[in-house]
């Protein structure tokens, strides 16, 4: 019973970091995107959880939603209307088609990572999926905000699959630190170029 | 008292105090003296050994705890902090006699802390993360203010981002098979990760991109600072691999991946640098050029292949010293380094110019400059192996020094009529004729950095002893 009610929420995380992850490809307004990062990172948590202590999952889950305020934060005191981007931008079939392509391509990868490491399916097809979505970010956007998300996405999952192979409290902690330095980085890039300019 | 609180906490906490400060003179005089003593110390203060002074007796210990891990610096590693701090010395002491950002000594410092605790760290793994930290604190150096973050800085981070993971997965992987050494699949899967990690982390070939990028968009001599440091520790980290795990070192197919490797990285830097008009650019494929005669020379294996590895250093780190501090002396009066807008500037700038020259001359390893001694040293350990390989690495220095003749052709093509004099500042001048000094001595007598290249080997078990 319990295990089916752990099987259940592992679906339901991977279904939230599937769905996140390819509206963030899709997304072009930077308040849609801190928001489904967030919510990324409730997934990861999800995913994370059957691996880690609570209390460690929920470090990596505040950790996660703080890289989100700092980045939001530094977005909200920079944002000009020249910046304020369409929602659905143009070139949205080649974003779905190739999200498409890395969903079934993280799929096959996932049946012989999770029989590898001994995880469940849902865990490392989701932890793929960020991957590859993060990589998929990274190929398609120059632009500095986008570039941190990709690599959030990136770390995001990693984390998920390393967390099943280690355990390690250390570890753990500085790849929280990991992540919020990038996400200052992040803001320090979206920041600097304004405020030289004022 | 301990090694790690003196190399790694003390630096780490006077990078804060200096962050603070705000006259750079201050901060470059603070920073080269404390590097200085810290290179003295790793020359003089032997580790977990009593020191005995007067009637005070005290101890340094190799090894502090975190968390349950360690930090451990003991006395074979004193040959690499002094080559560490005493090459950050001559970074830090440099930096007054030029506009960098004021920040570059305070964070300069912390991420030559960050890069010696990675090398420190027990286990290994968590290395990555601490370079990982170190690439993240350099971003404020590498940026130019006022301007969004070049593609050359987001695919440095980029690049040494993705190598973490795989740096880590391998560390676990690397325990499976200390736990069950014959495992076949286990292996491979490692050496694939590793191969990633370290490809990432080096800019090896097709990773290598953000070299000439960030070298054409960010100040000179801070890229420079950051192509010492990074590659350095990262070889010193990569060697410890290989010291530390047996079927690594002596897998058959490591030789050959290794040049072939670093022979693709001495190729395409070599002859991508003959084509540049950039004068970053060039000296960007210099560096990737010099990282893949490291790789090369380490494909050689045995004492000889560590001993021309060891010997490329000082070289490398002079060249890179003087052709920097030249091209930021350069763009602080021109408004691009392109060669166009560098014609004829050799009759009003002529140390910082005949600099940029000779330091591309000596790391394309011509004869008389510090470069030489290694790289002859390296081609003649070739050829015995394999001519073809030692034809291709020369293809690969001559596409340099085509290009060093460019740019000396672009600083000599002035007016008839334009005088000679020199703009650089007195201290400018002193700096960079020490530096051709320095340049052409090592290249006359290399036994005179024999004494810091005999005892490197000291710091691995099996390599190279």
């Amino acid at each position: 019973m319990a295990g089916d009610v752990t099987s259940i929420l592992n679906w339901s995380a991977f279904l939230m970091a599937l769905v996140t992850s390819v509206i963030l490809i899709l997304h072009r307004n930077w308040r849609w995107a801190i928001g489904l990062l967030a919510l990324q990172y409730l997934a990861v948590f999800l995913l994370i959880q059957t691996h880690f202590p609570i209390s460690m999952s929920t470090a990596k889950l505040v950790s996660g939603w703080m890289a989100c305020v700092v980045l939001g934060i530094a977005q909200l005191t920079t944002i000009s209307k020249e910046d304020i981007v369409d929602s659905w931008p143009q070139g949205w079939i080649f974003r779905i088609f190739t999200a498409g392509i890395i969903i079934a391509a993280t799929f096959a990868l996932a049946l012989r990572t999770s029989a590898w490491l001994g995880i469940s399916m849902s865990t490392s097809w989701g932890s793929l999926l960020l991957i590859g979505m993060g990589l998929l970010h990274l190929g398609i956007s120059s632009q500095p905000f986008r570039v941190i998300l990709g690599l959030l996405t990136i770390l995001a999952g990693f984390e998920i699959l390393y967390a099943a192979v280690e355990s390690s409290t250390l570890v753990a902690a500085l790849l929280s630190a990991v992540n919020l330095g990038l996400a200052l980085t992040g803001a320090y890039f979206v920041v600097l170029p304004r405020e030289e300019r004022q | 008292m301990s090694a790690p609180l003196l190399w790694i906490f003390l630096p780490i906490i006077l990078a804060g105090i200096l962050l603070l400060v705000r006259n750079q003179k201050v901060i470059a005089l603070i920073a080269s003296i404390f590097t200085f003593l810290l290179t003295l110390a790793g020359w003089l203060l032997p580790i977990d050994t009593a020191i005995k002074i007067g009637t005070l007796t005290f101890n340094i210990a190799s090894s502090v705890d975190i968390l349950g891990r360690h930090l451990i610096l003991n006395s074979t590693d004193s040959s690499l902090l002094i080559l560490i701090f005493g090459s950050a010395t001559i970074w830090f002491a440099v930096t007054p006699t030029l506009i960098t950002a004021r920040r570059m000594v305070s964070l300069g410092l912390a991420i030559i802390a960050l890069l010696v605790a990675a090398l420190a760290v027990e286990p290994f793994l968590y290395a990555a993360l601490l370079i990982e930290m170190s690439v993240l604190i350099s971003m404020p150096l590498l940026e130019v203010p006022s301007r969004r973050p070049s593609n050359g800085l987001l695919r440095f981070l980029i690049f040494q981002t993705l190598a973490m993971p795989f740096i880590l997965f391998s560390g676990w992987l690397l325990a499976g098979i200390e736990a069950n050494p014959g495992e076949i699949g286990l292996v491979q899967q490692a050496a694939i990760l590793i191969g990633f990690g370290f490809s990432f982390l080096l800019a090896i070939f097709p990773f290598h991109s953000w070299i000439p990028l960030l070298a054409e968009e960010s100040p000179p001599y801070t890229v420079g600072f950051i192509l010492w440091m990074f590659p350095t520790v990262t070889i010193f980290f990569g060697l410890g691999f290989l010291d530390h795990y047996a079927w690594l070192r002596d897998a058959p197919a490591l030789g050959i991946i290794l040049k072939t490797a670093g022979l693709i990285m001495v190729i395409s830097g070599g002859l991508l640098a003959a084509f540049q008009n950039h004068l970053s650019r060039v000296m960007g494929y210099a560096v990737i050029m010099e990282t893949g005669a490291s790789i090369l020379s380490l494909s050689l294996g045995g004492n000889a292949g560590m001993n021309i590895f060891l010997m490329l250093l000082i070289p490398r780190f002079l060249s890179l010293v003087l052709w920097t501090m030249s091209l930021a002396i350069l763009r602080e009066h021109s408004s691009t380094l392109l060669l166009n807008d560098v014609r004829g500037l050799g009759r009003l700038y002529p140390y910082a110019t005949s600099a940029v020259v000779l330091a591309s001359l000596a790391l394309a390893g011509l004869p008389l400059f510090a470069g030489f001694p290694p790289h002859l040293a390296l081609w003649d350990r070739l050829a015995s192996t394999s001519l073809p390989v030692v034809f291709w690495a020369l293809i690969g220095n001559l596409g340099l020094i085509f290009s060093s003749i460019r740019i000396l052709i672009a600083f000599s093509s002035a007016p008839d009529e334009t005088r000679w004099e020199s703009r650089e500042s007195p201290a400018q001048r002193i700096v960079l004729a020490i530096g051709f000094l320095a340049l052409f001595l090592l290249g006359l007598f290399p036994q005179w950095a024999q004494s810091l290249w005999t005892r490197l080997p000291g710091i691995f078990t099996h390599l190279g002893n």
